[in-house]
């Protein structure tokens, strides 16, 4: 399996650096779609420059607070704007590394891919004896062999998770953007490596880590936490003793790792500017911008969140009500997912990076990339899906629209701000029907594989599981 | 979601889909193309109204009384012109000056990828003259332009003069806002655009130019002027911009108030515009205009020097005065007037002109349908895609059902996905060489032009044609052999699955030049989609094939041709057609290279590779 694998590795590289050396790659890392301000690679450069200069590379809110203008004078080209987002770990690594940032970013998209690799490699031998033990117990219903997944049809799961996260175009683009999306989900990666390795205490760190970088994955939390349980053979009981003493082990591990990033970071820097800078920027209604989402002004604003649709000038009071309208979606579902996929703790993560990546605020592309590469997990559940086409159809067709009503409202001015949002909303749409459409599948598939396939109703007919 | 998740309701769709799959693509099709029809009729034509306040309520009062003056200017510069063979720039300099304005030159040169025959032009060098009369009540913050192109012969001395005499007038005003460019340029658009290029400093053709020494503010509007006697009996105005983009609609309707004040006779597309829109005539007239703005709109060509400025967010239109054998004629005065009402209305503007439409379609100059109106008629035309799509999905998916909605064919499904494996494994080999077939024809007849003067007794130009030429036949000739290399188990699935890439394939692309340019987009998919949903490799296929050839996009370019001087009331004869077709070929790459017009690279790279895939479909073994 080395030498496919290698053939894989071998082709993105060379596909991500033919664009680097091509006069596309500056096209690609100015558009919204591929870079938001969260990840966006000039922000690591001008972090980076205020640093050599002596200066926190936080400071610029200071100055350009009063300015009003917010990322509009950043996405003109403008010089030095406003808060930064980059966690400083970000901007300290790029410190040493900056000569060498294509070769980063490459190597941090053939890692992530490694990671996945191996992370769904041994998940795969998890699913296999699991599904074996229930085989022997007699847990299946009589009828269900065709559902049952074969090592056959699992031996190219994991290549096929690599290929699909390598040569995604969402990864490339991104990857040729310079965005810094691609170290988190490398991140990301290297936590469910270790947490399906077992590792309880590189998972903490990297699940910190992560969550230091962009917040969200702090619900990643649940899952993680379910799977290392399932691992240890600790049920999930609110009575058992063990299953407190680990999650409080857990838990602090994480909020360790945690607080030792978040020391280092000020030690480095030696002042907490970067806190409100990096967490408060998620929060595009939140006090520390005014003016972020003045609508037509802004080339360069957090393009794909629902939120910023909303004008603020009108909603100036309800401010608060939105953050918290828009925020909670990524949180809201963490509980119910967890109460209901108890025993999938997996595939729950996987509905959970989803779910980050079409709430979070300044959502791109290479968030939705990191959810994709794990379809090929999920193949069995491809009978059950209902509208894979038409949803792969909007998905498509929004990816190809984007950049067309962009030109049509920032360019050609002939179109305005409106229909460019109706795309990234129906872009949302669609992910959110594709992922329910997964999770449905996969609630269909369970209910088949424990009460048989081919069921009656009560008067003998045929029966069928209807969501309601 | 209901729809979406419950089995019942989506059964019954489906079987709605598949059952009456032909009859609801050719309703579909059919209602497209009558909606179309229909859009020069009154319900769905709007008058036109002025949306832009600042324009609207305001009466200016037009003094220009320097017809004479613009008469002898223009006969000045005739001469000087002859004299020197070139743009007399210092004589232009030196009037400028005289009248008041603050002058300034630019040179620039371009070496066109190849010899341009219709224009006789490959090395092209030349000098752009503009004054700029500062406004004497604002900073210099906003401008407006108003240029005359000069081509290589003596066009346009009256439009110069007229330019002349105009700036003249407007010197001794005292209530301009906005400062006022006065361009003269040198070989037709070429200088236009590498004014533009130089004013905005951008390099996005590759133009050699100097720096711009003198500059006002940001332009808000533009006028291009084309006048070539000293009197008209006509204007004839042309929105129709690169790559089909169009003016502020409340620009043209500014024209239209000072044509009526001026009782100027104007016309659009060199149509008088109806009278009477309540009987049959007047649409249908209506109709014949739409359908040329229509095919002038789908070249993407820039119809005049305005179609430069629109590409940088300026707001401008051409117009040409007209010289028939009609009686009454107007001289340069009623012409001045004109020009001068729509400077002084434009200098009232607070801001750039948005409010009214960017997107419309003009069956006459005094009516237009609005981007909602027509939207629906290419609407219905992808939906034939769309459906036929879906059908092939289901035929495909064993109708994209789960066990308990499939009654019981656990068969089928398990070899699901090996059998999708194969299809989509026979799948890449057509892509790929169809791509790399609209590849060679995007890069090689520009590349390969010296290889082929060297070995062949043509000029560069004809290489280029008779390349493109070469190319897309061999196109038609390469794909279809390759996917006997892999082997297939279900031969029916390997064409439906082609042809269910090809159909969404088309229906993007169509749906997003739609968007940005309707015409092109409409006029495609009426011609490409009844074919391309009709390929099979079964059944009459000498008919599917010839229908296919007819509906390829150089046939239809070629159709598109003489159904525009049909229009025009001027027929093409086969062989005039041909070579119209011909040159019309090396204008489209020409002008692709020169201006960035992207009709070329987006049938060249976009639809006829997806037209390959329905050829390979059709003789799918």
């Amino acid at each position: 399996m080395a030498a496919p694998l290698a053939l894989v590795l071998l082709v993105a590289v060379t596909v991500r650096a033919a664009l680097f050396r091509s006069s596309l790659a500056e096209f690609i890392s100015e558009r919204v779609e591929v870079v938001s301000p969260l990840s966006s690679w000039k922000r690591v450069v001008e972090g980076l420059s205020l640093l050599d200069l002596g200066v926190s590379p936080y400071s610029g809110a200071i100055f350009h607070e009063v300015s009003n203008l917010g990322p509009c004078a950043y996405a003109a080209g403008g010089k030095t704007t406003e808060l930064n987002p980059q966690t400083p770990l970000i901007i300290y690594l790029f410190h040493f590394l900056i000569d060498y940032a294509e070769l980063v970013f490459m190597i941090t998209d053939v890692l992530t891919a490694v990671a996945l690799y191996f992370a769904i490699q041994d998940f795969n031998k998890v699913v296999f004896k699991k599904q074996k033990l229930l085989l022997e117990l007699d847990q299946y219903a009589p009828d269900v062999s065709e559902l049952i997944q074969t090592p056959k049809e699992m031996h190219y799961i994991p290549l096929k998770v690599a290929l699909f996260y390598l040569l995604n175009p969402y990864t490339v683009l991104s990857c040729v953007a310079k965005s810094t999306c691609a170290i988190n989900n490398t991140l990301i990666a290297f936590f469910i490596l270790a947490t399906i390795k077992g590792s309880a205490f590189l998972s903490a760190i990297f699940l910190a880590l992560a969550t230091y970088q962009s917040l969200y994955p702090i619900t990643l939390f649940v899952p993680g936490l379910l799977y290392l349980l399932q691992r240890q053979y600790i049920p999930v009981k609110m009575k058992s003793r063990a299953f407190w003493i680990f999650s409080w082990e857990y838990a602090m591990m994480y909020m360790g790792s945690l607080v030792v990033i978040i020391c280092l970071s000020f030690f480095l820097l030696s002042s907490w500017d970067f806190i409100p800078a990096v967490y408060g920027f998620m929060y595009p209604e939140s006090p520390s911008h005014p003016d972020l989402c003045r609508e037509e002004v802004i080339p360069g604003c957090p393009a794909m969140t629902p939120s910023s649709r909303e004008n603020k000038e009108m909603f100036e009071h309800f401010s608060l009500f939105f953050v918290c309208v828009f925020q909670i979606n990524v949180f809201f579902y963490t509980i119910p997912l967890a109460i209901k996929l108890k025993e999938h703790p997996i595939f729950f993560m996987f509905i959970q990076i989803a779910i980050i990546s079409i709430f979070k605020s300044y959502p791109t592309v290479g968030d939705v990339a990191l959810y994709m590469a794990f379809f090929p997990v999920w193949n069995h559940l491809y009978r059950f899906l209902r509208n894979i086409f038409v949803l792969a159809c909007i998905i498509i067709v929004c990816s190809l629209l984007f950049p067309v009503l962009w030109h049509l409202w920032i360019y050609a001015g002939s179109a305005n701000s409106n229909f460019f949002y109706a795309i990234t909303l129906t872009f949302n749409v669609g992910q959110i029907l594709l992922i329910s459409d997964y999770f449905y599948a996969f609630l269909r598939r369970e209910y088949y594989l424990s009460h048989g396939l081919y069921l009656t109703a009560k008067d003998g007919t045929e029966a069928m599981l209807v969501l309601k | 979601m209901g729809l979406l998740s419950d089995p019942v309701r989506r059964r019954a769709l489906a079987r709605l889909v598949l059952r009456l799959n032909a009859p609801l693509c050719l309703l579909s099709y059919v209602a497209g193309i009558a909606w179309f029809l229909a859009l020069a009729f009154p319900p769905l034509t709007q008058r036109t109204y002025m949306s832009e306040n600042a324009m609207g309520s305001t009466m200016v009062e037009e003094q220009f009384v320097g017809g004479e003056r613009a008469r002898v200017f223009a006969r000045d510069f005739a001469a000087y012109r002859r004299k020197s063979g070139a743009l007399p720039v210092a004589w232009l300099e030196r009037t400028m000056r005289s009248v008041g304005l603050e002058v300034y030159t630019q040179s620039f040169s371009r070496k066109l990828p190849f010899p341009d025959e219709t224009h006789e032009r490959y090395m092209v060098s030349g000098t752009n003259v503009y004054g700029i009369l500062r406004a004497l009540r604002a900073a210099s913050t906003e401008s407006l332009v108003l240029t005359v192109p000069c081509g290589p012969d003596s066009t346009n001395s009256q439009a110069v003069g007229l330019l002349l005499a105009l700036a003249a007038h407007f010197r001794g005003q005292i209530y301009w806002a906005k400062d006022i460019i006065f361009l003269v340029t040198e070989h037709d658009l070429l200088g236009t655009e590498a004014w533009l290029e130089a004013y905005h400093d951008v390099n996005v053709t590759g133009m050699q130019s100097s720096f711009l020494q003198g500059r006002a503010g940001a332009i808000q509007a533009a006028v291009a002027l084309e006048l070539s006697s000293d009197v008209v009996t006509s204007l004839d105005v042309i929105v129709e911009g690169l790559n089909g983009q169009l003016p502020n609609l409340d620009l043209l309707n500014l024209f239209q108030t000072f044509c009526q004040k001026g009782g100027l006779l104007c016309t659009l597309q060199g149509k008088l515009q109806p009278q009477d829109w309540t009987s049959l005539d007047g649409p249908l007239q209506g109709l014949q205009t739409l359908l040329l703005m229509v095919l002038r709109q789908a070249s993407g060509r820039s119809h005049g020097p305005h179609g430069l400025f629109l590409r940088y967010g300026v707001e401008a239109l051409t117009l040409r005065g007209i010289n028939s054998f009609r009686q009454y004629k107007y001289d340069l005065v009623a012409v001045g007037k004109a020009l001068e009402g729509m400077f002084r209305k434009l200098n009232h503007l607070l801001e750039r002109l948005h409010q009214s439409f960017f997107f419309y379609l003009l069956p006459a100059l005094s009516r237009f349908v609005s981007i909602g109106l027509y939207m629906p008629a290419a609407g219905f035309l992808l939906l034939v895609l769309g459906l036929k799509a879906l059908e092939l999905w289901m035929q495909l998916h064993e109708a994209g059902v789960g066990p308990e909605e499939g009654g019981g064919s656990p068969g089928p499904s398990s070899s699901l996905l090996s059998a999708q494996g194969v299809g989509l494994a026979s799948l890449v080999a057509p892509l790929l060489i169809s791509q790399a077939v609209g590849l060679a024809l995007y890069i090689l007849p520009v590349l390969g032009q010296h290889v082929a003067t060297q070995h062949f007794p043509v000029s560069e130009s004809e290489a280029v044609v008779l390349t493109l030429l070469a190319i897309y036949a061999a196109g038609l000739a390469l794909p279809h052999n390759t996917h006997r290399v892999v082997t297939t188990q279900a031969p029916d699935r390997g064409w439906m699955a082609l042809k269910l890439v090809a159909l969404i394939y088309l229906a993007l692309q169509l749906g997003c030049i739609t968007l940005t340019n309707f015409s092109l987009g409409f006029l495609l998919a009426a011609t490409m989609v009844p074919a391309a949903v009709l390929t099979k490799p079964h059944g009459p296929r000498p008919l599917y094939a010839a229908l296919l050839v007819l509906t390829s996009p150089a046939a239809v370019l070629l159709g598109s041709l003489f159904l525009w001087r049909e229009l025009q009331e001027m027929p093409l004869s086969l062989a005039e057609g041909w070579q119209l077709f011909l040159s019309a070929l090396a204008q489209g790459v020409l002008e692709h290279h020169t201006y960035g017009a992207l009709l070329f690279p987006l049938l060249a790279l976009g639809l006829y590779p997806c037209w390959l895939l329905f050829w390979n479909v059709l003789f799918w073994k």
